[in-house]
């Protein structure tokens, strides 16, 4: 903790006794053999969905795009092995509500056929643009979690002459030990993509920030980064969220990021330290993003530890090679604060997921909710400075628009506050169906708009078209009483 | 004749400057909640309400001689807001909460006659005379006006599909 902080007393976040990363993070690196069957989802990122670019039936090689980027924030989709195609369609999300989103199912043949290896190219000699470039096709987006495209996210630091990149090292929820495994296995990957991503944003220094709960990590970054002078490793205190960007960037730069705003308009630009090595690989020797470490851990796995996973490897087969000593109470993709609940084990990993938890009802007990004391503990653990209480409070009389004013949307769903609350309240239960429901609200008065528009136009069309029949049959009336006015003329003259 | 000229003006301009003045400061509002509920409701004026249109259903339940679940296209979330900003208790019988639903055409009994097109009050309807007809998603507000006039029967509400995108969690229970 810093001298600042220590005087003003600041201190979000919450500390938990047991979290739980060991043994499974000392256990050595496994690469998963090939399954049978991966399923690789079109939309892996934030953004628009990717495009395939296969058909059912094509054989495809390891590394072969199979589906193209669509739109400035997208990410291509790649072959994880060698295969055929057996389906592009629908398959279930690795997402709480159980619902189907489009994936690409490849039958594998197990020969792991490889597109020819390009050859390995000197970044530093690439122009920032073509690093970028390369970045893009690799599909690569940011691996902590969010999943945002990487190449656009370099982009934009350029335009902005971000000084400053911060890489997160952080890795605070409990149970997870991806980012720590490949910082101890591969240090100097993550250092020399740290190193192209400085040169393809224009940055003059990069600070490594590292939880020191992870000792090893530490050791073999810092050895990594030694030559390197504008590569700082810091340990940052073990404290969660240290992990999200906001957080870390105030940590380890000093600088808070506005309400609302991004890191980039403080002039930091945040990466993770796994899409790092991900970038590493993808401009050095242009392997596109197609497989990534996975934890795999929880009271009911066998053999917990840290898997080499190929994208789209469903969660089933991923079980069956760690094995299970008893049937899970719960499965979670990403870590247990801000994971998401798996519907069943018949869902691929994607990108961003970053651990597989397989929880025993034991390490899932919630006692149930009794009223607020009014502690103030939750408004003291929240790391974004909100009062949950007062939230919770507005949310469930119905006045979603007071929690909206309360600023509900910088909440990050941390769930410290629910961590800490000696009420058991759900409260980031609360606030994460009070912002789906202000989203709701929202598009439905758009929706409501576009409506009102098409009703008006409807009635403009027929009150014209009504203009036009009357002025039609006046015309006609006219003509006619010219007419009858013209024959009776002529019959005058005729008599 | 001059003074005449220059003393009208005067009075002309300080009288007009003072109506303008007053109108400004002690305008008399239209009935703003009135307006205010008629923003909120659809919109499109399908009359589903047995009303004549947003406005007077708006007006009907601002003057309470109809309840806040008034409008069927709006469902049970525009009764809530409306509730919400009566201040009022909600009753929701004879309303299951169905979520938003859009118009299907069922094709193989749809036979193009085109009625149903001529009754939607936001063409959310395509097709042409003798061909079957669709119901464009985006557009279709749910009231249900078009299944009245359909003379075989082909025109069904259904839920709007939830996607990935929409999909919400429930609100969870506190202690009670
Ligand atoms: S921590 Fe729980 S009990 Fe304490 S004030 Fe917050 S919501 Fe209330
Ligand atoms: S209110 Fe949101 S950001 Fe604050 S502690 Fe709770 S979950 Fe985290």
């Amino acid at each position: 903790m810093g001298l600042l902080e220590l005087l003003n007393g600041a201190r979000w976040g919450v500390h938990p006794h047991d979290d739980h990363k060991r043994p499974a993070a000392d256990v050595p690196l496994r690469v998963m053999p090939l399954p049978k069957r991966l399923c690789v989802p079109l939309l892996q990122h934030v953004g628009a969905p990717a495009k395939p670019c296969v058909a059912v039936g094509e054989r495809v090689l390891r590394g072969e795009l199979i589906a193209r980027a669509q739109g400035n924030v997208s990410a291509p989709v790649h072959a994880p092995s060698s295969g055929i195609v057996t389906a592009i369609g629908e398959v279930t999300a690795p997402h709480p509500s159980g619902l189907p989103f489009a994936a690409i199912t490849i039958e594998l043949d197990g020969k792991d056929e490889g597109l020819p290896t390009a050859e390995s190219v000197d970044p530093f000699g690439l122009e920032p643009a073509e690093v970028s470039q390369r970045i893009a096709d690799a599909g690569i987006v940011g691996l902590g979690g969010a999943t945002f495209p990487s190449a656009p996210k370099a982009q934009l630091g350029r335009k902005l002459a971000v000084q400053t990149l911060v890489i997160n090292g952080g890795e605070c929820e409990p149970y997870l030990s991806s980012d720590d495994s490949i910082m101890r296995e591969r240090a100097g990957e993550v250092i020399d993509g740290v190193r192209i991503l400085m040169h393809a944003t224009g940055a003059a220094e990069a600070l490594v920030g590292i939880e020191d709960n992870k000792p090893e990590a530490i050791v073999a970054m810092r050895k990594a980064a030694e030559p390197f002078a504008a590569i700082k490793v810091r340990p940052v205190p073990a404290r969660y969220p240290m992990g999200s960007d906001r957080q870390l960037v105030q940590v380890l730069t000093g600088k808070e990021v506005p309400s609302g705003a991004r890191t980039a308009s403080i002039g930091v630009l945040v990466n993770n330290v796994s899409t790092c090595a991900a970038i590493h690989r993808a401009v050095r020797t242009g392997e596109p993003l197609y497989r990534r470490i996975v934890t795999v851990n929880g009271g009911a796995v066998a053999q917990p530890g840290n898997v080499f996973v190929p994208i789209g490897t469903l969660i089933e087969d991923l079980l069956a090679f760690v094995g299970l000593k008893e049937t899970p109470a719960r499965l979670v993709m990403g870590g247990p604060m801000m994971g998401a609940a798996l519907p069943h084990a018949q869902v691929p990993t994607v990108k961003g997921c970053g651990g597989i938890l397989a929880l025993t009802a034991a390490e899932i007990t919630v006692a149930d909710p009794s009223p607020c004391i009014r502690c103030g503990s939750c408004v003291k653990a929240c790391p974004m400075g909100l009062v949950p209480l007062e939230m919770v409070a507005r949310i469930h009389a119905g006045d979603y628009e007071g929690a909206d004013k309360l600023a509900i949307d910088d909440c990050l769903a941390c769930g410290c506050c629910a961590y800490v609350c000696p009420s058991h309240i759900p409260l980031v239960q609360s606030f994460s169906h009070a912002k789906g429901e202000i989203w709701k609200r929202a598009q439905q008065k758009k929706r409501n708009e576009f409506t009102k528009g098409l009703a008006q136009a409807r009635t403009e069309r027929l009150e014209r078209e009504a203009r036009e029949r009357a002025e039609a049959a006046a015309k006609r009336k006219a003509a006619r009483a010219a007419q009858t006015a013209a024959a009776t003329g002529s019959q005058e003259t005729s008599a | 004749m001059l003074a005449a000229i220059l003393s009208l003006t005067a009075l002309g301009l300080t009288l007009g400057l003072g109506l303008g003045y007053t109108a400004r400061v002690f305008a008399v509002e239209g009935n703003s909640l009135v307006s205010e509920l008629a923003d909120m409701m659809p919109g499109t004026n399908c009359g589903q309400c047995g009303l004549a249109g947003c406005g007077a259903a708006a007006e009907a339940v601002a003057g309470g001689t109809v309840p806040a679940t008034v409008c069927p296209g709006g469902g049970v979330a525009l009764a809530q807001a409306i509730a919400a900003k009566l201040g009022i208790t909600l009753s929701l019988e004879g309303m299951e909460d169905k979520g938003p639903m859009v118009a299907e055409v069922a094709e193989d009994i749809c036979i193009g006659c085109g009625k149903c097109m001529k009754h939607c009050a936001t063409d959310a309807i395509v097709g042409a005379a003798k061909q079957i007809h669709g119901v464009l998603h985006e557009a279709c507000t749910g009231c249900g006006g078009c299944m009245e006039d359909c003379p075989t029967g082909a025109i069904v509400l259904r839920p709007l599909p939830v996607t990935l995108r929409d999909w919400n969690w429930t609100k969870p229970a506190l202690a009670a």
